[in-house]
């Protein structure tokens, strides 16, 4: 049985298609795999086909995988990892979904997530929080937390989740997969309720570059239901690029002076003499707006954020407190009791940025260094043909260490965020292990690489070469429900 | 701005709030001094044009369909308190 897990979604595909693999045997594995979760990855499975008529039209020759709960699906709950939608069971189908529905790849379940997709350590979710597969003392990362650790963990083969500011690529990181956030615009966001929408992006979390290729190509187009999207053109074939020759790796100046764990700097460097191994070439280039990325997007995000919440107010859907006398009283109780923390204090920072008096100084100012810093990509990208960074700052961290200051939790998208600020594509690759700044056993270490928008194909491409020459070993057994205590082990 | 939000937080909160806010605020005024004087603002990132569909009637959510997730609907219609009250 373990050895079906062992496949990549890629590989139990081919299988199936040639005849060699049966897709009912296959999903049941996983299903038995998903039932034995212990990281608190999965808010719901998949147990049978009672479970409305969205999951039984799947024609299973797809690997099943998990959504985020950030998905709506017909007849299945839907949480965004907040109380205020508990129970909440949505009259449609979100149109990524519905999209892996027709491809034939059943959903194994919906993945625990920090609320609303707003966190980066899944500790925000109303349902408690994911643990890292790796280290279950340390946060999977966020917001996309449960989709990369059930697929680190080996509950699923692989995910989708969603990335404003580093929400695939950072839990990617610090789980050791594959995460990739597209261009905006590549996949509908139809269905996937809303955060910040002019930063929202859907995209895979997988174990190889290939399966997210796979998985890219199945998602992306244009759909009538997101007026913003556009697609891919060409559509996504599966990379086999071997070497990196002719290709242009752009390094950011501003990288030397920036602060993160040693352990980090010593893989990502290690990673750039690989791309020279594989014939890259390496470069300087400058993106002097960078690090404001940061100032802007913790005032467009939430501005973008308390505007898309206003619409929980206790009226059409969801949870409703507050009495039946009042229609105030009724709203702010609803909100108050429905909330948590940490998207309280976004709706306050959003509200009081766009209100009357700040908004020029604030999100004003901020919608003008989201240009600047767009601008430093276009200028990186007329010399070099991809931008690379570490992904996070540091490893895992450990439960409980940030959520006393959310600012220094918020710094762990210094490297994400400026991408999905231009709104260009960045995937993060596995690239090797480092023990945390504190000390204790080795954990994942993320490369982060960006290319200028829709130039996914050739991003995948160069991700698979690189991914080749690391040959990262994906660690304990993911085809095994994982049952190790790393800590212990080593 | 609570009000503003439709929240309603406690003292503690309020409190913990404030702390919370100013660090986050003071972090984010460092773009406040940049001169950004003739810059375009960037809304969104693609570039679309607008275009129009068709106008043509579909067919939309069932009514039934639309209520079945309402807190307490009431005679095919949602159902909230009064407005008038305060």
């Amino acid at each position: 049985m373990s050895d079906l897990l062992k496949l990549t979604a890629l590989e139990a595909h081919e299988a199936m298609v040639a005849g060699d693999l049966a897709a009912a045997e296959y999903t049941a594995a996983w299903k038995a795999a998903a039932a034995g979760d212990e990281l608190n990855a999965y808010l719901w499975r998949n147990e049978g086909a009672e479970e409305g008529e969205a999951i039984a039209v799947a024609r299973d020759c797809i690997a099943p995988i998990a959504v985020k709960d950030i998905f709506t699906t017909e007849g299945v709950p839907t949480t965004a990892g907040s109380r205020i939608l508990e129970g909440y069971r949505p009259p449609y189908t979100s149109t990524a979904v519905r999209k892996l529905l027709e491809a034939g790849a059943p959903i194994l379940g919906k993945t625990n997530m920090d609320e609303f997709a707003m966190g980066s350590s899944n500790e925000n979710s109303a349902y408690g929080p994911v643990l890292n597969p790796w280290d279950r003392e340390r946060v999977p990362g966020g917001s996309s937390g449960g989709s990369a650790a059930v697929v680190a963990g080996g509950l699923a083969p692989w995910a989708i989740g969603t990335d404003t500011g580093g929400s695939i690529r950072q839990p990617a990181s610090f789980c050791g997969i594959v995460g990739l956030k597209p261009t905006y615009g590549a996949i509908s966001r139809y269905g996937m309720i809303a955060f910040a929408s002019s930063l929202d992006q859907c995209g895979p979390l997988t174990r190889t570059v290939s399966d997210a290729a796979l998985l890219l190509g199945i998602l992306q187009g244009h759909d009538p239901c997101d007026s913003t999207s556009v697609g891919i053109e060409g559509g996504v074939s599966l990379p086999d690029r071997e070497d990196l020759s002719g290709l242009r790796f752009g390094v950011p100046a501003e990288l030397a002076r920036d602060d993160f764990d040693a352990g980090v700097r010593a893989v990502f460097e290690q990673t750039l003499r690989k791309i020279e191994e594989l014939g890259g070439e390496i470069a300087e280039v400058a993106l002097p707006s960078a690090e404001h990325g940061i100032s802007a997007y913790y005032v467009i995000a939430p501005a973008e954020a308390s505007s898309n919440l206003a619409r929980y107010d206790g009226v059409r859907y969801g949870m409703r407190d507050g009495g039946d006398s009042d229609l105030i009283e009724m709203y702010e109780t609803t909100r108050s009791e429905g909330f948590g923390p940490e998207v309280k204090r976004r709706i306050m920072l959003g509200t009081y940025a766009l209100s009357s008096g700040y908004y020029e100084a604030y999100y004003g100012q901020a919608q003008k260094v989201r240009t600047r810093i767009a601008e430093d990509f276009s200028g990186a990208f007329a010399g070099v043909d991809f931008v690379v960074t570490p992904t996070a700052p540091s490893v895992a961290f450990k439960l409980g260490e940030k959520t006393d200051d959310p600012l220094a939790m918020y710094l762990n998208d210094f490297f994400t965020v400026p991408m999905s600020l231009a709104g260009i594509p960045a995937i993060s690759i596995p690239a090797g292990l480092a023990a945390p700044a504190g000390g204790g056993p080795q954990l994942p270490v993320g490369f982060q690489i960006a290319a200028p928008a829709f130039a996914e194909q050739k991003l995948l491409d160069a991700a698979y070469a690189l991914e080749q020459g690391i040959g990262f070993d994906r660690g304990p057994n993911p085809g095994e429900r994982f049952s190790i205590d790393r800590a212990a082990d080593g | 701005m609570a009000r503003l939000a439709r929240l309603r937080l406690s003292e503690e909160e309020v409190e913990k709030m404030v702390g919370e806010l100013s660090g986050i605020l003071e972090h984010v005024d460092r773009i406040g001094n940049l001169d950004l004087e003739g810059v375009e603002p960037t809304a969104h990132v693609v570039k679309l044009e607008n275009v129009l569909r068709p106008d043509e009637p579909r067919p939309s959510l069932p009514r039934d369909a639309a209520l079945a997730s309402a807190p307490e609907p009431q005679d095919g219609a949602f159902r909230a308190p009064s407005p008038q009250a305060e």
